[in-house]
């Protein structure tokens, strides 16, 4: 075989490769969703949203308090977390763009990103379960609002970065305050990117499941007290899950099934917007 | 920059308000790291740091606790999925910079990207429901019969076949990083200058050649980024693992057996801790983990920043 056959054969083996590692990473994806589908449409019904949990073992019930808790711990984390992160976020893309502290605040916030979720969960317990002695919906809404904040802050600070600063020498000419023109110029440019960078961060901190465990903890009865433990979908997917009745493995692809569904829905559609709003 | 005193009162409260909203940023990072500390300095003051990480004893009743089993866990797994996932990704990744049609290029982009955002805990699920009953029956029986007769190797691969073990933790690690590292590598790919590319080709080179000896090392600091902070994703991962890992103390040749994860078993011993040592020992094993994570991802960051500096030029 001469050199020129055998650099075109290798040629062709490593792309090859490339394009099986390429479907592999498809084939892994449609396995996953599809076995989820597959499960937990069968074990879909109305009930799983009307009624409470029945006795362990007894093929009753559903998961109402698991959604309305879920809900719960959610929406207060959003309530904590969005304010905090759009305003840091603002800082250091406006006041204090091009300064060392707003790089360092940027970087940081980088890395919380990926911090492990478990250890926010242990810190959360530290400071908001083991004073008061008891597991509380508060402490697990405080555990993903910490999570909440970096993700929110580092997409307000992107998408104000994007919006042009002659926009806001325009404004500054008008004799309009900083204030002003963050108020009605920058934050009315860049709205969709930051309302749908949100919208991505709830729908992140809607699948955790670590930082609930010791925090809001589990709770087989329905309740709106956020003092107490909370069931969320999460946690109850993993007790179901390694728990021993077929039933409840049953209930646990349910609840999987629906919160994949969300998820995945709800980030389509907002990369989609993304996408055709900026053009990326 | 104007004098604080001259500016707007309704910049000042809102420069304030959105300062202090960044400053919760280091604040909770910083508070982090002590109230760890704190609740850890029980665990630190009796077992010290070394003979904590060297300790492979997890024993609640003997009230004797150490790190070894656990990081183990957590490093045997982090490597090998590490292993299987950054060829995958670069694989992927070339794929879709060089080989893909162009309309194909954003869906099939989009759908690995879907991958990471599926939440973790339903990769656990379907690893305990799907993947694990598939590897105990057919994937490891045959790695057994595969490696069975070759000395060493064969150690890696002994015990009975249970679908719960190190292997299949990897395993669904290893899926749920790949998208990490082939965005990232995508991204970094894609910057590569055409005109670098085509003197190459004008040159002679097959388009193997182009990826192997122009995109991949022009774009390499930004794959390492992509590869570390995946490693420190990978360190982190809690509910992936905690349904396929066993939580069992011990430190194993085999891939076979079941294991502990820092992470594993902050999950599931954290809420029956029932005495200080032993909770307090958790907390050590949760402010090692973060400290650890924090480096990496800090690392990863590095490289990243680097990169980016590198384009631009």
């Amino acid at each position: 075989m001469d050199i020129k056959t055998k650099r075109k054969l290798k040629g062709s083996i490593a792309l090859i490769l490339s394009t099986f590692a390429a479907f592999m990473g498809l084939f892994w994806l449609v396995f996953i969703i599809f076995d989820v589908l597959r499960h937990g449409i069968t074990a879909l019904n109305l009930e799983l949203f009307l009624e409470d949990p029945a006795p362990p073992g007894i093929p009753e019930g559903g998961l109402r308090n698991a959604f309305v808790g879920q809900l719960l711990i959610t929406s207060v984390a959003t309530l904590i977390g969005v304010p905090l992160g759009v305003l840091g976020g603002t800082f250091i893309a406006e006041y204090a763009r091009g300064t060392r502290f707003a790089q360092l605040i940027s970087i940081l916030s980088d890395i919380m990103v990926s911090v492990p979720s478990i250890v926010v969960g242990t810190f959360i317990y530290a400071i908001m379960v083991k004073p008061f002695g008891h597991f509380s919906g508060w402490a697990g809404a405080a555990a993903l609002a910490f999570i909440m904040i970096p993700v929110v802050l580092r997409t307000t600070e992107d998408m104000l970065k994007l919006v042009p600063w002659t926009l806001r020498e325009a404004a500054f000419a008008l004799g309009a305050s900083y204030f002003r023109v963050i108020k009605d110029v920058v934050y009315r440019a860049a709205a969709t990117g930051i309302l749908t960078g949100i919208i991505l961060a709830i729908a992140r901190v809607a699948g955790e499941t670590a930082p609930l465990l010791f925090t809001s903890f589990n709770n087989s009865y329905f309740t709106l007290n956020m003092n107490e433990p909370i069931a969320s979908l999460t946690v109850t997917i993993f007790n179901y899950a390694m728990g021993p009745y077929e039933d409840w493995h049953e209930k646990a692809w349910a609840a999987a099934f629906i919160i994949t569904v969300v998820i995945l829905l709800v980030t389509i559609i907002t990369r989609s917007i993304i996408h055709w709003r900026y053009k990326t | 920059m104007k004098k604080l005193s001259k500016l707007p009162l309704a910049d000042l409260i809102f420069g304030i308000i959105s300062f202090s909203a960044a400053f919760t940023i280091l604040t909770l990072i910083l508070s982090t790291i002590v109230v760890l500390y704190n609740e850890s300095s029980l665990a630190i003051h009796r077992f010290g740091l070394l003979n904590f990480i060297f300790t492979v004893d997890w024993d609640p009743v003997r009230e004797v606790f150490g790190a070894a089993a656990s990081l183990y866990g957590t490093l045997i797994t982090t490597i090998l999925a590490l292993m299987i996932a950054i060829p995958v990704s670069i694989g992927i990744a070339i794929f879709l910079t060089e080989i893909s049609p162009h309309i194909l290029r954003t869906p099939i982009g989009i759908a690995i990207e879907m991958l990471a955002a599926i939440p973790s805990i339903i990769y656990g699920m379907w690893g305990l429901f799907t993947l694990a009953p598939i590897m105990a029956e057919y994937v490891e029986p045959a790695l057994q019969k595969m490696f069975g007769n070759i000395p060493v190797i064969n150690k890696l691969f002994e015990g009975t076949p249970m679908g719960v073990d190190l292997l299949t933790a990897s395993i669904i690690l290893s899926i749920m990083i790949t998208p990490f590292i082939a965005s990232i590598s995508r991204d970094a790919f894609n910057l590569t200058p055409d005109i670098v590319k085509e003197s190459a080709y004008a040159l002679g080179a097959t388009k193997w050649e182009v990826i192997k000896d122009i995109v991949i090392p022009y774009s390499k600091l930004g794959v390492y980024g992509g590869i570390v902070l995946a490693l420190g994703r990978a360190l982190g991962e809690t509910m992936a693992v905690a349904f396929v890992l066993g939580n069992k103390h011990q430190i194993t040749p085999s891939l076979l057996d079941a294991a502990a994860t820092i992470t594993v078993t902050l999950a599931n011993e954290f809420t029956e801790a029932d005495s200080d040592i032993y909770l307090s020992s958790l907390f050590y094993l949760a402010l090692i983990l973060f400290l650890m994570s924090f480096t990496i991802l800090a690392i990863a960051k590095f490289f990243l920043l680097k990169a980016e500096k590198h384009y631009r030029r």
